[in-house]
């Protein structure tokens, strides 16, 4: 791959200035290629747990238990109400103090590591968004399908699992797709604690090599491409769950 | 009426749905003011009355979508008003059909009829599977199999939500207005599929303003208005001899 790149890109540099040094020099796109994993691997954990958080948590919101209730509007009200930066530097921050060292022979790691942060605190933060987007959801259901499986024979949880969220979801996709693209964008934060995504990784580059501009590009060029490929995921599941004479 | 032991199983003698001075409130307004009455297996009872005189809520209360605050109404011997009442066992035995259907619109029709004996009754889906497929030609959808329920007719998914309730083996159908929504046209076909049930020997408990359909099929009426039964008697006294002025003044308007 990148024999392919070299000759154009060392070119480029030659000939115009241009400075994609990622392209030409192996220990850079060695660099870059980490990058692309790490973040890859941020964005899918980080919206998979995200979901995960707001199908609970839409199920626990509507508990008959007022205590839980209350929990989950506290945990929406904070995470919804603080900036998700200043979450994640106190997930790291304070929270990392208190966890756990792992001896790892000789010395010691913290149990959770800087990306586990990072995926707890975005999960926990577009989690508390897709809560809402989900109740959303699931108030769209009406009251009488609830009815239907009920008398059926279905108990709560069943009726959430097999009726009302497979309906829900369909009402909530296009602002689901929002969010989503939200926290894929929002996963260049953790740039913050030193997890060697995307941002993280160019900037060390344009440190050692004076490139801002051109890394800035592959910046643009990058999460353009990413989201693109997010959005056409999720216009394509629209499309799928689509229901023969309905909505 | 025979005197049945009050305890013990129940047994095909005794009532197989017993309201006893059923009374019910939404907030300040009371809506069932003392409502009793025994229905017998395969028995076909209609509850006929204006609207707001707590017909729907009464149907509603016998399988448990709305509590009751004084009385008792036992099917088979399950008080529904035991607050430590098992629901999945009183719904078992008792299904349900309502006015707007209320299928699951993201599942087909042969799908809403299987779902609930695999997900609730946990029933080996091929053997559900047959089954659905008898039911929807019992309810004459043979074709229809693989359709969604927005891509149906009023009256074809009113059938599919009957053979949805069929399909859990209930002892009881309680019918809300099952025809209130549909077309003049599609009525008759839903009535059939019911007349079909109840010939079969089904114990069937209707709220309708389809008296013609009261008349031919029921085994006893029940008129209710503000929340009491005012009046009650097989079809054939019920229609000919009706005393009380409030019947009169309603079957007057209706027939």
């Amino acid at each position: 791959m990148l024999d392919l790149l070299t000759p154009f890109f060392r070119r480029l540099y030659d000939e115009t200035g241009w400075n994609f040094v990622i392209f030409y020099e192996q220990y850079e796109w060695d660099r870059f290629v980490a990058a692309i994993w790490v973040s890859l691997e941020l964005i899918v954990a980080s919206l998979f747990f995200s979901l995960v958080v707001g199908i609970v948590g839409a199920w626990l919101q509507g508990s008959p238990i007022r205590a839980v209730r209350l929990f989950m509007s506290g945990y929406i009200q904070f995470f919804r109400n603080t900036p998700p930066y200043v979450q994640l530097l106190f997930f790291f921050f304070v929270l990392g103090n208190f966890t756990p060292k792992v001896d790892m022979g000789g010395y010691y790691e913290p149990m959770i590591t800087s990306f586990g942060w990072a995926v707890i605190s975005l999960s926990f933060f577009a989690g508390a968004f897709n809560v809402e987007i989900f109740r959303a959801g699931i108030e769209a259901v009406p009251e009488s399908t609830r009815e239907a499986a009920e008398s059926l024979g279905y108990s709560r949880l069943m009726a959430y699992v097999y009726v009302i969220l497979p309906l829900a979801f369909r009402v909530c996709l296009p602002s689901l797709n929002n969010n989503l693209v939200n926290l894929l964008k929002t996963t260049t934060q953790a740039y913050a604690i030193a997890v060697p995504e995307m941002l993280y990784t160019l900037n060390q580059v344009w440190s050692d090599n004076v490139n801002v501009p051109e890394m800035m590009i592959v910046l643009f060029v990058y999460y353009v491409g990413l989201v693109a490929v997010l959005v056409w995921g999720m216009h394509r599941w629209e499309r799928k769950m689509k229901i023969p004479g309905y909505g | 009426m025979s005197e049945a032991p009050k305890n013990g199983p129940w047994t095909p003698d005794r009532p197989m749905v017993g309201i006893k001075d059923v009374h019910k409130s939404f907030g300040d307004l009371e809506v069932l003011k003392g409502i009793s009455f025994d229905v017998m297996k395969g028995e076909v009872i209609c509850i006929i009355g204006p609207s707001g005189s707590g017909k729907s809520t009464l149907i509603r209360c016998i399988n448990a979508l709305n509590d009751i605050q004084k009385g008792s109404i036992k099917v088979e011997g399950i008080e529904v008003n035991d607050p430590d009442l098992d629901k999945l066992e009183l719904r078992k035995k008792v299904g349900m059909v309502f006015q707007q259907y209320n299928l699951f619109p993201h599942k087909t029709a042969l799908e809403n009829v299987m779902m609930a004996p695999i997900h609730v009754l946990k029933q080996d889906k091929a053997d559900v599977e047959q089954r659905a497929y008898r039911l929807i030609k019992k309810v004459r959808l043979e074709g229809k199999e693989t359709s969604y329920p927005g891509e149906l007719s009023g009256g074809q998914q009113q059938r599919v939500a009957i053979a949805r309730s069929l399909a859990m083996n209930p002892d009881v159908m309680l019918f809300d207005e099952v025809t209130a929504a549909l077309d003049p046209e599609t009525v008759k076909e839903v009535l059939v599929t019911i007349q079909e049930l109840a010939e079969d020997g089904m114990t069937c408990i209707l709220v309708t303003h389809e008296m013609g359909f009261a008349r031919e099929l029921a085994n006893h009426i029940y008129f209710t208005d503000r929340g009491v039964i005012v009046e009650h008697g097989p079809p054939a006294s019920f229609f000919a001899e009706a005393k009380d002025p409030r019947t009169q003044e309603f079957l007057s308007q209706i027939l």
